[in-house]
């Protein structure tokens, strides 16, 4: 049941801090429609992250709700990967960052589809058409910045630079990763990085960027080692249930 | 001083909200090439159901009428009864009439 669970809490915080870190952007965007498109992603992500999270708690079996998890584990609890939780340098990281993790969900709910556990192929099921509208919006920013100005080309360069080292973590096998394989409701990790890899290749060549090469690799989130990012999140998101523990609306 | 604007283009959306149905004017939205276009337009007037279709066009591609000559562009069609349809009875059942 714990392996079952971590694998819940792997999805569902993924989910969670990537809309909250798109959230922290609601009205920063450059632009209206921009503002609207990157908060309109952020919910798509909140309400993955709810279904899972109220599915992850009835199976802990304890009483609490998804509510509880969110707002009331501590940091080293959390299962997500350290890239979602990287902040919003700028509008390129904030891309790069989408486009990374969209074309990871994009493959991974694509195979969760075939899950035996009949609720994870349902939210996959779900899924796809939202994470299918964010990876195509997030390719043709990734085109666009890439082939724009010099200082666009510039700075989604960088954002991919930067970003990189995180990019291993997502096909890290966890020992829920491995269990879940074995018994038929996980995804293969290493089918995934191949897909990962020739869609981000072939979006990277349209867009006239360059792959990192030699870089060192990240790990941990997924073990519940966090940067020091994760904290600061949680300090906001959490303030609330932490000081008004009983607080409705 | 004319104000930079650094948003894209304007371009015009127009939605189908059944499929059959004729595409009405929404509104305007910025946008850096096509895609964009039609991607923010999704973003800001589709996102509660409201469409089955979408189209945008280039506001400045718009073919208008301009103010001065919309006398004679309309009014002699006001006083002329027999240009409507208006003498048939319907059947029951027709709409979108």
């Amino acid at each position: 049941m714990k392996t079952t669970l971590n694998y819940y809490l792997q999805i569902a915080d993924n989910a969670l801090i990537l809309s909250h870190r798109l959230a922290e952007n609601t009205s920063k965007g450059p632009f209206l429609e921009e503002d609207l498109a990157t908060t309109n992603v952020a919910l798509d992500l909140i309400g993955l992250a709810e279904s899972v999270l109220n599915e992850a708690a009835k199976l802990e079996g304890l009483g609490q709700t998804g509510d509880d998890l969110a707002y009331r584990r501590e940091e080293s609890e959390f299962m997500n990967c350290l890239l979602v939780e990287q902040p919003n340098r700028d509008f390129a990281h904030i891309v790069t960052r989408q486009f990374l993790m969209d074309t990871f969900n994009y493959h991974y709910f694509i195979a969760l589809t075939e899950s035996k556990d009949s609720f994870l192929s349902a939210i996959a099921f779900k899924s796809i058409k939202e994470v299918t509208y964010h990876l195509r919006r997030s390719s043709e920013w990734m085109i666009r910045l890439g082939t724009g100005t010099d200082e666009s080309k510039h700075r989604v360069q960088l954002a991919i630079n930067t970003l990189w080292k995180f990019t291993d973590e997502l096909f890290e096998e966890s020992e829920s990763d491995k269990a879940m394989l074995a018994n038929g409701t996980g995804v293969n990790l290493h089918n995934i990085k191949n897909q990962w890899n020739q869609k981000v290749n072939e979006i990277l060549y349209m867009a006239h960027l360059d792959s990192p090469k030699n870089q060192f690799s990240v790990f941990g989130g997924k073990q519940g080692n966090h940067t020091e990012h994760l904290g600061h999140i949680l300090a906001e998101m959490q303030f609330l249930p932490g000081k008004y523990p009983d607080a409705v609306w | 001083m004319k104000a930079i604007d650094n948003q894209g283009e304007l371009w015009e959306v127009f939605i189908q909200s059944k499929p059959g149905q004729s595409f009405k004017h929404a509104g305007s939205v910025h946008g850096f090439d096509k895609d964009n276009a039609i991607e923010n337009a999704r973003d800001t007037y589709t996102r509660r159901n409201e469409g089955t279709g979408l189209w945008v066009v280039q506001s400045k591609e718009i073919i208008a009428v301009a103010l001065n000559e919309s006398d004679y562009f309309f009014e002699p069609a006001t006083d002329k009864i027999y240009r409507h349809p208006t003498f048939y009875n319907l059947p029951e059942g027709v709409t979108h009439m």
